[in-house]
């Protein structure tokens, strides 16, 4: 049995389901609990679970997030809301240098397991400060999880998967996935960290990628099929921790890879992976590893400027043709 | 001043005990990094052993704390091992954080200490997260959180204040005012030089007290510990210190006028308060002798298990990055 749901409706589901299992599971964050969030992921909440179990808080991400440290040392597992994954530029503190260290720096006498949700991503004509991608700042910082799901069961499955993980977990939702409808499992659904899903099988390249370019990309391998090329798309769903060997069985296969991410290309994920596959898998690659990206720049308000920022379908029919020589 | 017919000798004894403790322990930390015994840096609290001392004890072991990059005397005053304190500070693996967090940064989660900080700032939505805990837990834990004047300038002061007086939180924030940040003089960043006026943009008490007099420490804060307790939320405590030694051991200090020296001396809390218990006759000199000879071996002791214990292996720096699935975390 299955249904049919929007994928921010697929969050709260997920977010549902676990505050009724688990009472430490608490959640905290601006317009979290009367107004049930800015894309309604907790809507209702505070009828079923209360104030003490969801929270408004002032306009103050590093107060808030900071406390969600310190309620975590004390054994519950908060769950909380940046309005915008562009907002942790006041709130990086709590994050970097205080849920992602405190395990390490206390030689393991205790553990930190908050989730950081956040949404992110370009396309509502938002401008710079509302429309980035930044997971690969959140990938550089050893001690956090980085989760970037693209479908509404991944979404249910990884936020479950994320509030019951020990460890901080950033979790990345793109806001111009959350009215997409999709089929997602009935009863309870559970997407384990660091398992990459094959969205499509392919023999001649791979699109390594994740959140909504999984679906730029399936787009893409569809044209390119009706042009001869075999495309297989491997979605990340976490990229820390990474599913190398889901990479690296697709790399054999294929010997051709293109990373694929909305986010700016100096330094993003896609470098990362391109290194990796480089240094572990330089004998198995037909050509190099291709970059398709988001341009350095700051998102742009206008729409057509801002619609040359990120990667769109035709860019990657054009990147993969070149990486083929097709 | 508060009257010392109202504690039992042994309670008299313990006040002392714990200052003498705090300030033999710095004594000795310095005198080994001197030596270069230790790597990298420490702060030290010396002639703040009232507040520490005052504020801590009015704590049931129950309760929590967050201490500061000078905090060693905070955390052994709530009750951890001397040994593992300073096997901390020689980045061995008998530390409490198995060398990896080190002076700035020793935790000991099981006696209620959630930690120093090497961030100024970061420790106060930590410790206010834990009295949100407690409030949404039901459980009756009171949390304390200490800092120094200049933390008192950082956002998150004012967020997190905001936030545990909005919603009525257990817990007590302690301002250790020893008049500087770093090199720079409270007044001249700051539009006062009385930090606890901050609690009536909060609406919650605020009290400024004398950090020489470790009694009225201790009754203020139990004040504000009792009224956190009961439901009654936040107060602001600032405790006005001196800061004997530089930011960091080493720290030459050229920064501050000579008279603060001489008034800190005079100030010092533990021998106004060791000639006091003579004076009243609380206690014998000889028992306060005893009690700092005890401490001067406990303090050897710690030294030696320290310089005896081993680093930790080299393994152990790959692991706690995570608790779960750390070896792939860390590969990639």
């Amino acid at each position: 049995m299955s249904k049919i749901i929007s994928i921010s409706k697929a969050i709260r589901e997920g977010l549902y389901e676990e505050m009724k299992r688990d009472e430490s599971v608490v959640v905290l964050g601006e317009d979290m609990a009367d107004m049930g969030s800015v894309f309604g992921i907790t809507q209702g909440f505070l009828d079923e679970f209360g104030p003490l179990r969801i929270m408004d808080t002032p306009i103050s991400e590093s107060g808030f997030t900071g406390m969600a440290v310190g309620m975590a040392l004390r054994g519950l597992r908060p769950v909380t809301e940046w309005m915008y994954n562009d907002f942790i530029t006041v709130c990086l503190d709590p994050v970097m240098n205080q849920a992602a260290k405190i395990r390490y720096m206390t030689g393991g006498q205790v553990k930190c397991p908050v989730v950081f949700r956040a949404p992110l991503g370009a396309g509502r004509r938002n401008a710079g400060q509302h429309s980035q991608c930044l997971e690969a700042l959140f990938t550089h910082i050893p001690g956090l999880k980085v989760v970037c799901p693209s479908t509404a069961a991944d979404a249910k499955g990884l936020i479950k998967a994320s509030i019951r993980d020990d460890d901080p977990v950033v979790f990345l939702e793109h806001k111009l996935l959350y009215a997409k409808k999709e089929e997602i499992p009935d009863g309870e659904h559970i997407v384990e960290l660091g398992k990459a899903d094959i969205k499509r099988q392919g023999k001649d390249m791979t699109i390594i990628t994740w959140s909504r370019q999984v679906y730029f990309a399936l787009e893409a391998a569809d044209k390119l099929a009706a042009q001869g090329i075999d495309v297989e798309v491997l979605d990340l769903r976490t990229l820390v921790p990474l599913d190398w060997e889901a990479i690296k069985t697709s790399v054999c296969k294929t010997h051709n890879v293109m990373t694929l991410e909305e986010g700016v290309r100096r330094g993003g994920v896609g470098a990362e992976l391109s290194a990796e596959i480089t240094e572990e898998l330089f004998d198995e690659l037909d050509s190099p590893v291709m970059r398709t990206a988001g341009a350095n720049i700051v998102p742009p308000f206008s729409p057509p400027l801002e619609d040359v920022m990120f990667p769109h379908v035709d860019d990657i029919v054009r990147d993969a043709k070149k990486l083929l020589n097709a | 001043m508060s009257e010392l017919g109202k504690y039992s000798k042994e309670t008299l004894l313990s006040f002392y005990e714990k200052m003498v403790r705090a300030r033999k322990f710095e004594e000795t930390a310095a005198d080994c990094f001197t030596k270069g015994m230790l790597a990298g840096n420490i702060h030290l609290g010396i002639g703040q052993e009232g507040c520490m001392v005052g504020a801590i004890s009015a704590l049931k072991d129950t309760d929590f704390v967050t201490t500061t990059h000078r905090g060693h005397g905070q955390g052994l005053c709530k009750g951890s091992s001397t040994d593992k304190f300073m096997a901390e500070l020689f980045g061995k693996k008998t530390g409490y954080c198995k060398g990896k967090g080190g002076s700035m940064h020793i935790v000991d989660f099981a006696k209620g200490n959630l930690g120093a900080n090497g961030i100024i700032g970061a420790s106060i939505p930590i410790a206010t997260g834990s009295a949100l805990a407690s409030k949404m837990k039901g459980d009756k834990h009171v949390t304390m959180c200490i800092f120094g004047d200049a933390t008192s300038n950082q956002g998150t002061f004012h967020e997190s204040i905001n936030m545990a007086a909005a919603w009525k939180l257990p817990i007590v924030y302690v301002i250790e005012n020893n008049g500087y940040g770093v090199s720079v003089p409270i007044e001249k960043v700051t539009n006062t030089s009385t930090l606890s006026v901050r609690a009536k943009a909060y609406d919650i008490p605020g009290k400024t007290i004398d950090g020489a007099d470790v009694l009225n420490i201790y009754e203020e804060v139990s004040k504000a510990i009792e009224r956190a307790r009961k439901g009654d939320g936040p107060s602001l405590i600032e405790v006005k210190v001196y800061r004997w030694q530089g930011h960091y051991c080493g720290d030459p200090a050229s920064y501050r006028p000579k008279e603060y020296m001489i008034e800190a001396h005079k100030n010092d809390p533990i021998v106004l308060f060791h000639d006091r218990l003579i004076a009243e006759k609380a206690a014998t000199a000889a028992e306060l002798k005893d009690i700092d000879k005890k401490v001067d071996a406990e303090m050897a002791a710690a030294v030696d298990f320290a310089v005896k214990s081993e680093y930790p292996d080299i393994s152990e720096a790959f692991t706690d990055v995570y608790s779960v699935d750390n070896g792939r975390c860390v590969q990639r």
